[in-house]
């Protein structure tokens, strides 16, 4: 056997945070596939057909959309907020941070719901459209990332309080991912909401 | 060097006595971390799917030989086409491929275990789930355009589980590369295999996440309105580009990196060009999956005087990136080959020979594609994609064999004859001319994709029986080397821990591999630093 030089094991490097980045890339182009086939469908019924993409008597509640909108952009403060104190070695003000994520992570959950409730719309009915099962399943598949998304928060949570201070990496790789789930959900509220 | 466990048996599982070491065996296989195991077990399940899919790909060629007999259940005969086209995809093409990249690309980079190891063996028992539940909602009729509608609802949820399964394998595979790699190697460093590894496992991040998000809009259609997706007749429509092509090419991509590399190892000289290579890879890699993405239609025509420049120039631009650059890519590869080959001498082995015969395969698909989508030539709807989808599919698949040939010593601890195995190169390369090339003509012929009863003017007896009778000699040829791989690996000759002058860090290392690789962390400063340490062939 040919021998080579021998070295000390190398440091880790970033694999929590390369693993997320790449799970980001995978999240947006699910997210990304299915907004292409709403837009094209939208197109169709708008543009092709001259009719409705909304059904009639549908109406989009913008107010949770939009406060879904704006607790993103605190998840981005206070997920920022934990790199910072996780660099610092400022224990509980991130694992204070990392809580704060997972709870309006959560209230984006609960703003979601108060958007099904409000819209009333059947997923089949007696006039089913392509609308209603279409936005159960992109929001649905958002909601299964915001999900996964509280998830990591609260795992990065508990081993940081159990004492694994030092690994910051999954910190970073968790800021990673709310910003990448935040960019994910203002292209949907653009596409779903707002354009409509 | 040292490594921690030299013992075959003790790599490879071994052979033990008592009842209670066979089920300890058996729970040390299910949770298993190992990616050597975790590869094997992807190899595995493939290569049994690959022989039960060639007979059903053997029974749907037979049933076209005559347009009008049928020898197969009419109703089946959608669902067999089903089963052969997403089965030797997903449970062949890909697996085999990112199986083998499991087991090897952590030797070659110097690394002592994959990256998510836990994620990568989830993802393996997913799949594996998920393969099973889907030929059994297809045998039940429940594939596309089945008519079993609970069992089209299974067969929609447990394709998004296999896809799911392969996804996670993928993402470990590729932060393996991205962030394990030994001192000194850089990027540039990086065996051309594993750097093939990471194109594809990227491709596959990319392109099966547009596949999923499909099913489930598809999924969410069926099971509650079927206004949208037009019920199980159109499911084919809105995910068959995950099974067609350019997808395929992703799926493909490690080919062109295993057939680099054991020309390099034939010729015992450094591979010229090295940076052009990794850039032919990438090319093929990332222009298909782009294409296979954005599914952008590529109206080529040659005739421009009825059109504007503008609108033409949308259907060229299109179609000179997502099919013509991945021609140029494998050209790429291909020629740099070629060239190394004529000015090396090389040694003819079974896996130089299995590897570029699979590359050619799969390049000749490529080409053909770029035929297959200029609308003059009006191939659309024809079993020419079919033969295109074969070429890339066996040329795979014989990649794979050379592959599982030329490093089975790093995960058995024991060699393949060559002598033996090298006849079943040829005969696996005749097999693939055969199953692909006539479909090519018949679809010139306008025989229709996926039927078993058309109207067809050319001589469709020769044609259809000539791609039966190449997938009859595929079956030949995989089980001839199952069985040869069977007795090698467990009863044939010890290998050496070099047994091919290898150039790269897995030849470093004992064979069988030890659980953690190795025990010395290396140090490179080389792309092969295997081959600076050894005296020039020729001198």
């Amino acid at each position: 056997m040919l021998a080579l030089p021998s070295a000390a094991p190398p440091a880790p490097r970033r694999q929590i945070l390369v693993g997320t980045a790449l799970g980001c890339v995978a999240a947006a182009a699910l997210i990304g596939s299915m907004l292409a086939l709403w837009l094209r469908f939208r197109t169709n019924a708008v543009d092709v057909s001259g009719g409705r993409w909304v059904p009639k008597g549908v109406k989009v509640p913008m107010v949770p959309a939009n406060t879904m909108l704006l607790a993103f952009v605190l998840i981005f403060v206070f997920a920022q907020w934990t790199v910072y104190a996780a660099r610092r070695n400022a224990r509980s003000q991130t694992a204070l941070g990392l809580t704060l994520v997972a709870v309006i992570g959560a209230a984006i959950l609960n703003a979601q719901a108060f958007i099904y409730v409000r819209m009333k719309l059947p997923v089949a009915g007696k006039t089913p459209t392509a609308y209603n099962s279409m936005f159960y399943a992109i929001t649905g598949t958002f909601l299964l990332l915001l999900i996964i998304g509280i998830g990591f928060s609260v795992i990065t949570a508990f081993r940081y309080m159990g004492g694994r201070t030092s690994d910051r990496e999954i910190v970073s790789a968790h800021a990673l991912y709310w910003y990448v789930l935040g960019a994910v959900f203002f292209a949907l509220w653009f596409v779903v909401y707002v354009t409509k | 060097m040292t490594t921690i466990d030299t013992h075959a048996a003790g790599a490879s599982g071994g052979v033990t006595a008592s009842s209670s070491a066979r089920l300890s065996s058996v729970g040390d296989w299910l949770t298993t971390t190992d990616h050597k195991r975790i590869g094997r077990l992807f190899i595995a399940v493939s290569l049994i799917g690959l022989l039960g899919l060639i007979v059903v790909a053997a029974l749907l060629g037979i049933e076209r030989i005559d347009a009008n007999g049928s020898m197969l259940d009419v109703n089946a005969i959608p669902q067999l086409f089903s089963l052969y086209r997403i089965g030797l995809t997903f449970v062949v093409l890909v697996p085999l491929l990112l199986g083998i990249a499991i087991a090897v690309v952590p030797l070659q980079l110097g690394a002592r275990s994959l990256t998510f190891p836990r994620l990568a063996a989830a993802g393996f028992w997913t799949w594996l789930m998920g393969a099973v539940l889907v030929v059994i909602s297809i045998a039940a009729n429940g594939g596309p355009g089945g008519g079993a509608s609970k069992f089209v609802g299974l067969f929609l949820v447990s394709h998004i589980v296999v896809l799911l399964g392969l996804a996670a394998a993928a993402g470990s595979l590729a932060t393996s590369v991205l962030t394990t790699r030994a001192p000194g190697m850089n990027m540039r460093r990086v065996p051309l295999f594993s750097w093939s590894a990471l194109i594809g496992s990227l491709g596959l991040l990319l392109v099966l996440p547009a596949v999923i998000g499909a099913l489930i809009f598809t999924y969410i259609d069926y099971r509650y309105s079927r206004v949208g997706f037009g019920g199980n007749q159109a499911i084919d429509g809105w995910i068959g580009f995950g099974f067609t092509q350019p997808a395929t090419f992703v799926y493909a991509v490690p080919v062109f990196g295993f057939a680099a590399e054991v020309i390099a190892v034939a010729t015992g000289r450094k591979l010229a060009m090295r940076g052009v290579v990794f850039t032919g890879i990438a090319l093929v890699g990332i222009t298909s999956a782009l294409g296979a993405m954005l599914q952008q239609p590529a109206a080529v025509s040659r005739d421009i005087s009825h059109v504007s420049l503008g609108r033409w120039l949308s259907g060229v631009v299109p179609y000179a990136l997502f099919n013509l650059l991945p021609v140029l890519g494998g050209l790429i590869v291909i020629s740099l080959g070629a060239l190394a080959m004529r000015g090396g001498r090389p040694r003819i082995t079974a896996p130089l020979v299995f590897g570029l015969l699979g590359a050619l395969m799969v390049f000749v698909g490529i080409l053909a594609n770029a035929i297959y989508e200029v609308g003059d030539a009006q191939l659309a709807g024809t079993v020419f994609e079919e033969g295109v989808w074969v070429y890339v599919v066996y040329g795979a698949v014989l990649s794979g064999l050379g592959a599982i040939t030329y490093w089975g010593p790093k995960l058995w601890g024991r060699l393949i004859p060559d002598k033996q195995v090298l006849p079943l190169a040829g005969l696996g390369f005749i097999a693939t001319v055969l199953a692909s090339l006539p479909y090519l003509i018949a679809g010139f012929a306008k025989q229709p994709a996926n039927a078993s009863e058309f109207d067809y003017s050319g001589p469709q007896n020769l044609w259809n029986g000539v791609a039966a009778a190449g997938h009859v000699l595929m079956l030949v040829t995989v089980l001839a080397f199952v069985a040869l791989a069977a007795r090698s690996f467990s009863k044939g000759a010890v290998a050496g821990d070099d047994p091919w002058d290898g150039h790269t860090l897995e030849w470093a290392t004992s064979s069988p591999a030890p659980y953690a690789n190795f025990l010395d962390v290396h140090t490179v400063a080389s792309a092969e630093p295997l081959l600076d340490l050894k005296p020039r062939r020729d001198s």
